[in-house]
């Protein structure tokens, strides 16, 4: 069963809050980095809330960005991998990562525009009582190698068994990554692009879209609903 | 009358006294040199392992800056590595008279620059134990290394580079190895028997060797510029600002052989002090190699110039946020590197009192390697500490771990050498006699002065 999966940003209605940062981290087994590592850059979210300040006459606004992996489809990260740790998965069109095969090179870090992927400095550690709620579900990653958010591929790999077992497809919103399903506002809205009925097709023909760095090529699967402007807003 | 003329009709054994005089002789002073050398090492080598053990969070880089000092080295020494053999394989094509001295102590360093410098990128892996997955080995999961990714390429050029260079330094050395043989004693006799595989002097050997010799040159010259092209396309090939550049390859080869002169010279100018070989290294070669070090400051500058000047005609706003960070954060490293590739050694290199002048050129050299260094520098780092995305730049700077490699990496380096220099000849002799058998002193009106005979081309040679 073939799949693209996407995810779509509405900046109308993100907040800046953070609670998608935090459903990340508690999903996916995010080591924590602390104060002075993450002052130091090695904090290990996998998806970060960009802070951006925007001058508009007298006033100055912030500007928050929710910046997940894109999940490009001319992802950069991946021709540069030596060792074919990252690598496209062409059944749900996902940049995938294998972090076995990981050697931890950083190119692909470098590589990636949106600076999305993270580096394991650190062996991974939970400070109490944080180490009670590790997610069952996946993998805690080792020292070295290189993570990054995979639209919470354990979910999408449950949706996809728990529908074969039923001999159906997968009902559009049945598969959630956790940022989505946490989002207060419903900014984020996630989906299978194959499907035409789904929300996020839906979505996608809006015309405030965007993409980040469109004119670098990397075809995004992640995209953003534009700020509107005016009276009301 | 010239004394050094004469050497050479003296009979071989008293040429190789002459130029291996440490080969013969372990002195207190070179146990004391090498054992500082090694000890050093190995306590770099043992902040590897710590680093190893750690985790590379040890280090200064962090999420934006995922490339720091490690790789800052790895260009650096395969730029130095660079001119050895490319020196040497242009000047025997191009038969330069006065090359003979240069030309083992050049290719030396060029192998042992390439060993320092092929180790840091091992060193900067996440999980380095597991270095070997970028080799492609049969193993039952058919998985192979990744061949559209530069860092692979890397591998491969680096890997037949070494194999070259040492080839090179090995074949050049065979005769030489010989007049070893036939002039030492105990182990070093069996040593050298095994390493000269048998040469004896004879005409059609000799023959043989000079026509490989050419070849070899020849071949050597593609692989040594297409290496650095290919450390210049790890960069290049990324997608990052100020690094996807197409003019990255030639600079960096300029670079390359600008830093590797300079290393050159600072090689000749030790060896010189140390085996007090002032008859063979004279004034005369400094000069030379003061000239090219010259030609490739004006290179290195007007690569510099235009690559500066595209980013700041078109005002690409990633690529100027990155030239802003030289006047800002990284002001410091961008007037070190001005100053030390630039402003300090044109004008000296313009007067031929320094060229002349061993310690001044040396001084040169060796702030042209500093100046290389920050280039370096400057390349890795501004480009990923101001990347697409300001809300995550971030700056870097080498914690204690990273500055002992630099020093470890400097002192593995004489290290090799001088243990080469004990156990090798560490000059041409064979190419140094054939040089001084053509040269003659003769008397113009009062002086004497040398006069070198050319070999005819053509039938019968």
């Amino acid at each position: 069963m073939k799949h693209k999966w996407a995810m779509a940003i509405d900046m109308d209605r993100c907040t800046g809050c953070g609670a998608c940062v935090v459903a990340c981290v508690a999903e996916n087994n995010t080591p924590t980095a602390g104060e002075e590592e993450a002052g130091k850059g090695r904090l290990m979210q996998w998806l970060r809330v960009s802070r951006f300040w925007k001058k508009e006459g007298e006033e100055t606004r912030a500007i928050f960005v929710p910046t997940p992996c894109m999940h490009c489809e001319k992802a950069p990260c991946e021709i540069v991998c030596p060792v074919y740790a990252t690598y496209h998965d062409e059944d749900d069109h996902l940049n995938a990562m294998v972090y076995n095969r990981c050697i931890g090179t950083r190119y692909c870090a470098n590589n990636c525009p949106y600076s999305v992927r993270v580096f394991n400095w650190w062996p991974a550690k939970w400070e109490k009582p944080l180490d009670e709620q590790l997610n069952p579900d996946l993998s805690v990653r080792s020292r070295g190698v290189m993570e990054k958010c995979t639209y919470c591929i354990q979910r999408i790999r449950r949706g996809k068994e728990t529908a074969i077992k039923e001999g159906r497809k997968i009902r559009d919103g049945e598969v959630m990554p956790a940022c989505a399903q946490t989002c207060p506002p419903g900014a984020i809205i996630f989906g299978d692009l194959l499907d035409p009925e789904s929300e996020i097709s839906r979505t996608v023909k809006d015309t405030r879209l965007f993409k980040l760095m469109e004119h670098l090529g990397t075809e995004p699967s992640t995209v953003y609903l534009k700020k509107q402007k005016g009276p009301g807003r | 009358m010239n004394e050094r003329n004469h050497l050479a009709r003296q009979g071989e054994g008293k040429l190789y006294e002459e130029l291996s005089r440490s080969n013969l002789v372990t002195t207190k002073a070179w146990y004391r040199a090498a054992g500082i050398l090694f000890a050093v090492t190995a306590g770099a080598a043992g902040v590897f392992f710590y680093m190893m053990a750690t985790g590379i969070g040890v280090t200064g880089l962090s999420r934006p800056v995922m490339w720091g000092t490690m790789i800052i080295l790895f260009v650096f020494w395969i730029g130095l590595s660079h001119s050895g053999t490319l020196i040497s394989a242009i000047l025997r094509i191009t038969r330069a008279g006065w090359r003979a001295p240069v030309l083992r102590g050049a290719e030396a360093m060029t192998v042992f620059a390439l060993m320092v410098g092929g180790l840091f990128p091992l060193m900067h892996l996440g999980r380095n134990w597991r270095f070997y997955y970028m080799i492609p080995y049969p193993n039952d999961r058919l998985l192979w290394p990744n061949f559209r990714s530069p860092l692979l390429w890397d591998m491969v050029a680096i890997g037949t580079y070494l194999t070259g260079s040492i080839l090179f330094l090995y074949f050049g050395m065979i005769p030489d190895l010989a007049v070893a043989r036939d002039f030492s004693t105990g182990w070093r006799k069996k040593l050298y028997t095994i390493l000269a595989a048998g040469f004896r002097g004879t005409h059609s050997e000799w023959r043989r060797y000079h026509v490989a010799s050419t070849l070899f040159a020849v071949l050597i010259i593609p692989v040594a510029v297409s290496v650095h092209s290919i450390v210049s396309w790890d960069f290049a090939m990324a997608m990052v600002p100020g690094w996807h550049s197409t003019i990255f390859a030639p600079y960096f080869v300029a670079g390359a052989i600008y830093s590797g002169i300079a290393g050159v010279i600072t090689v000749m100018a030790f060896l010189r002090r140390v085996f007090r070989l002032e008859n063979f290294l004279t004034e005369r070669h400094f000069d030379n190699l003061g000239k090219l070090l010259l030609t490739m400051t004006l290179v290195w500058g007007y690569f510099y110039f235009a690559e500066f000047l595209t980013t700041w005609y078109s005002r690409l706003p990633e690529d100027w946020a990155l030239i802003s960070s030289y006047g800002g954060h990284f002001l410091p490293l961008f007037i070190l590197m001005l100053t030390c590739n630039f402003l300090i050694p044109l004008p000296a290199l313009c007067l031929s009192k320094v060229r002349r002048s061993v310690p001044a050129i040396l001084a040169v050299s060796l702030v042209v390697n500093v100046g290389m260094l920050a280039e370096r520098a400057l390349i890795v780092v501004p480009s990923l500490a101001r990347r697409n995305d300001p809300s995550i730049w971030l700056n870097y700077f080498p914690t204690w771990v990273e500055i002992s490699f630099i020093v470890g990496s400097i002192t593995l380096f004489s290290l090799l050498y001088v243990i080469f220099a004990k156990l090798f000849p560490v000059m041409a002799i064979s190419d140094i006699k054939e040089h001084l058998f053509r040269t003659t002193d003769r008397a113009v009106g009062g002086a004497v002065v040398p006069s070198v005979a050319e070999e005819d081309e053509g039938e019968g040679k």
